[in-house]
């Protein structure tokens, strides 16, 4: 066969390849975004024969003098509103570059556009008008640019001809946009004036700008370069699938970091398991030896049967991600309905989807203000630090380790509502490294909390024997199951006649019991129900061990009614046993109840009445969120 | 052992040119649809972006291509058109699935005459969805073709009626891709959206792709693009052999659509198709 050429890689002058280098132009609306790609275009000899002239009619038509922007404002509405909405490509050549030029939208009603373009590009030109300066719009795509990863960002001050061409001028903006980028990390390889309607500083540098010595935008591009596969970190290959379409059971994905070859030991993440790499499939070819590097999408086999499931993680052992149920994130939020505490979400994470709840959100903020206000919930368009809390453990990296699987969106209602970058993994949440399957409801979270009006959770009361926990207990288990609630009662003794039998009062057999209780009401509460705990539970660090088993789902009462009156009472008679010296070790007289420091609700039973101490437990289950705002009884009485 | 793993310098790896990192997207791409949608169905309109779809099919699952190829007939094709889907259909092991386009009157009367014709293409597609209940359709659609094109997301969302509303594309953050259509509705999927037309005939060279012979240049002519016969012209060419065709596109500044006429009748022809569900 002839040897073909390749057009994309015919030499440069140098004679060297030509790299494709993929360019986003941001900045605020009206800056001149699309003038300036039409006159790049124009410049380089990009331009398809006839499109000077349909321009010229397509203006004409509008009765405006001739449009740039018309080149890539190719939906009828752009041209007749004269901005640009959706992101576009367009392709020219600069001296050593293939040059695909990403057109993206200044308005902030678009801004989802924007990302879309500026999320497949190496490199950006941030444009800013040098009349109107630095407006709220450049700061947004800035910062943008700067959680999105695109490192090389070179800015033009544009329609230089309308501040006569000022040197002053152009160094001030060029002062404040360098500090603004170089504070979020992204250090500017040029700031270059231009005026795109003329084509000063776009391929030359003209005797109106000859006070600048520096690149011209074509010269600055020339510069840049495509974004490399991270070859050299430590291997990342997420599971896309599992195929099985012949005899072969093939695991398939894209390496993202690394490399691997046949023969590898691997470590499946997060289970933790570990195999070899038999092979390396490929059609039309035999299976290939060889070093396979990032960016391949590629199939592998293993050399035993594993249960390996869509969005695992294949590393090398000794370098694997960390497994983990607790990320923190941060965030650029596009959704309408503001990102609040408590929002429950659907992560991914790579090809990894997992459900979550976001347990805290902190330096919440408007990208696009110089002074802004931090606000403990992440609103449109606006920024913010997450801290998120999964049901299944998860395979994560931190966005410093690595940039390709240290990032991840958020879905809200099946559409992408933001995104952005883990920060850290917690460590502390780790997934055990088991061969079990954990099996999944076949139900969501939200469907259960649908009908009950309700999230899961746990109410754990604890307090001294007596103190009326199994009262208060049975009472609110009445009020939310007449409310169309599902409230599930665990009691630490009627749990200890059988699934505990095995267990004393030992303190590391009550420790037991109360992790059992922990687990077994975590469980419940993952599924949508209330548990309610009624267990004396008198060791602070197991009560703290419950409440990180179960996690944000956890509402810790203290029953405080004074001892005196506990013994008073002594509904089961223990007291008087203990007294009588038959109940060696009895919480109430042993003085060995750690009272609790912090807790959601402290009642006294010998203060209030049963009525009004259930009234305040729903009060604190609806402002913690547990319950629905409106899911009152008179609302369940009125269906 | 693990140590050597770590050990192991780049160099050993075999570095990735422009078109293995083509491939290599869409590769992905096809996988992340196939993994996150029910049932699809790849349209294969028989030209040379659909046959490199399909090629990299394979290559994503192995040599099968586990999902039907649905050729939209209007029945106006090329002869040579039939001949190679009849050929390649069996040589490539496909589920092939034929839709017959309902007749030009069912059609809005308003469009131009070739956009007319073409929008018969889209009846056709609706039948097929309404027919099998496809929930992706993966098509070959490439930005550079065309400016409203280069507006598309890799998975784009259709309406119940098939539309697509340009006004509300959601985003898509790196290869994060929005996958979950509403009840009724379908997603495209656009796997080779990022190539270029002289990408596919790298590639297809490459990989020694077949093509319809209509591509190449006889008596001073050959076509860039294949749609219709009665509304799809020849451009002057002497390219009779991809290498050929590669040096003629480095040199020329005349668009590939350039002998489709349903492009060129009113400024905003094939933005109204597409909104209406066209590709």
């Amino acid at each position: 066969m002839t040897k073909i050429v390749n057009l994309s890689s015919l030499a440069t002058p140098a004679g060297t390849p030509r790299p494709q280098l993929r360019i986003v132009i941001v900045g605020h609306v009206d800056h001149g975004k699309s003038t300036l790609v039409g006159r790049l275009l124009h410049e380089t000899g990009g331009l398809a024969d006839g499109k000077l002239e349909m321009l010229k009619a397509v203006s004409a038509r509008r009765g405006m003098p001739f449009e740039w922007s018309f080149l890539l404002d190719a939906l009828q509405t752009e041209r007749d509103q004269g901005i640009t909405i959706d992101t576009t490509q367009i392709r020219f050549r600069t001296p050593s570059r293939d040059v695909v030029l990403i057109d993206a939208p200044g308005h902030a009603e678009f801004l989802r556009n924007m990302i879309t373009g500026a999320s497949q590009a190496d490199a950006a030109v941030l444009i800013v008008d040098a009349l109107e300066g630095v407006r709220d719009q450049t700061r947004r795509h800035a910062y943008l640019l700067h959680l999105l990863g695109v490192k090389q960002v070179a800015v033009v001050v544009n329609k230089m001809d309308r501040v006569d061409f000022s040197a002053a001028r152009f160094q001030a903006i060029n002062d404040e946009i360098s500090a603004h980028l170089i504070e979020l990390g992204v250090a500017p390889v040029a700031v270059i004036p231009i005026s795109a309607r003329d084509g000063d500083g776009v391929a030359a540098r003209t005797d109106r700008i000859g006070w600048y010595s520096g690149p011209t935008v074509v010269a600055a591009l020339d510069d840049m370069t495509p974004a490399t596969a991270l070859d050299d970190l430590p291997l990342r290959l997420p599971v896309q699938a599992i195929y099985k379409f012949d005899d072969r059971r093939i695991v398939a994905g894209r390496i993202e970091a690394g490399h691997l070859a046949v023969g590898d030991d691997v470590v499946i993440m997060p289970a933790g398991k570990v195999a070899k790499i038999k092979s390396v499939e490929r059609w039309s070819a035999t299976p290939l030896a060889g070093e396979h590097g990032a960016g391949r999408s590629i199939g592998i086999t293993l050399d035993r049967e594993l249960f390996v499931e869509r969005g695992d993680v294949i590393a090398h052992a000794g370098a694997v991600p960390s497994d983990t149920r607790r990320l923190r994130a941060r965030i650029f939020w596009l959704h309408d309905q503001p990102l609040t505490a408590g929002s429950s979400i659907l992560l991914r994470l790579g090809v990894r989807e997992v459900r979550g709840r976001v347990v805290a959100i902190e330096k919440a903020i408007d990208p696009g203000e110089l002074a802004s206000v931090e606000t403990k919930q992440i609103a449109r368009n606006h920024v913010g630090e997450i801290e998120i809390a999964l049901t299944q453990p998860v395979a994560a990296d931190r966005y410093v380790d690595n940039p390709r699987t240290g990032r991840l969106v958020i879905e809200v209602g099946g559409r992408i509502a933001g995104g952005g970058l883990v920060l850290s993994v917690d460590a502390d949440q780790r997934a055990v490294s088991s061969d079990i399957v954990p099996v999944q409801s076949a139900l969501q979270p939200e469907e259960r909390s649908a009908r009950y009006r309700h999230q899961g959770a746990v109410v754990w009361f604890t307090g001294l024997p007596g103190s009326g926990k199994s009262t208060l207990a049975r009472a609110l288990e009445h009020r939310l199951f007449a409310k169309g609630g599902s409230p599930i009662l665990l009691d630490g003794d009627t749990l200890r006649a059988g699934l505990n039998r095995d267990l004393g009062f030992s303190a590391a057999d009550r420790s037991e019991n109360v992790r059992r209780l922990a687990e077994m009401a975590g469980h419940l509460a993952r599924n949508g129900h209330i548990a309610i705990v009624a267990a004396v539970s008198p060791s602070r660090g197991d009560r703290a061990e419950a409440r990180s088993a179960v996690d944000t789902a956890f509402r810790e009462i203290y029953v405080a009614t004074p001892a005196e009156i506990c013994e008073q009472r002594d509904p089961k008679g223990h007291y008087a046993k203990a007294r009588a010296g038959d109940l060696p070790g009895f919480t109430g007289i042993a003085n060995d109840y750690q009272a609790p420091e912090t807790v959601e609700l402290r009642i006294d039973t010998s203060k209030v009445d049963v009525g009004r101490a259930i009234d305040g437990i729903e009060d604190m289950l609806r402002q913690t969120k547990v319950l629905d705002e409106g899911a009152d009884l008179a609302a369940f009485e009125a269906v | 052992m693990t140590s050597t793993n770590l050990e192991r310098v780049r160099s050993d790896v075999v570095s990735m040119d422009h078109l293995d990192q083509l491939e290599a997207q869409s590769i992905y791409i096809l996988r992340e649809g196939f993994a996150r949608l029910k049932k699809l169905a790849l349209l294969w309109s028989l030209g040379k972006d659909s046959n490199v779809m399909i090629w990299l099919a394979r290559k994503a699952f192995f040599g099968h291509v586990p999902f039907p190829a649905l050729h939209v007939d209007t029945g106006k094709k090329f002869p040579e058109m039939y001949a190679f889907r009849d050929r390649y259909s069996k040589e490539w092991g496909l589920d092939l699935t034929v839709e017959y386009c309902p007749p030009i009157d069912s059609v809005d009367p308003t469009l131009p005459p070739a956009a007319r014709s073409a929008a018969r293409k889209t009846e056709g597609l609706k039948l097929a969805l309404a027919k099998h209940g496809f929930d992706g359709l993966i098509a070959g659609i490439r930005r550079d073709e065309e400016a409203t094109r280069a507006k598309e997301r890799v998975f784009s969302p259709r309406g119940v009626e098939g539309g697509w509303d340009v006004r509300d594309q959601p985003p898509e953050f790196w290869d994060q891709f929005n996958a979950s259509p509403p009840p009724g509705a379908h997603l495209r999927i656009h796997p080779i959206l990022h190539w270029t037309e002289a990408d596919i005939w790298a590639y297809t060279a490459r990989e020694n792709i077949p093509i319809i012979p209509l591509y190449l240049a006889k008596d001073g002519k050959r076509y860039r693009s294949l749609g219709d016969a009665d509304i799809t012209n020849p451009v002057a060419s002497t390219a009779s052999t991809i290498a050929e065709i590669m040096v003629e596109l480095d040199g020329t500044k005349i668009p590939e659509r350039a002998g489709r006429a349903l492009d060129h009748e009113t400024e905003d022809a094939f933005e109204r198709l597409r909104v209406a569900g066209y590709l």
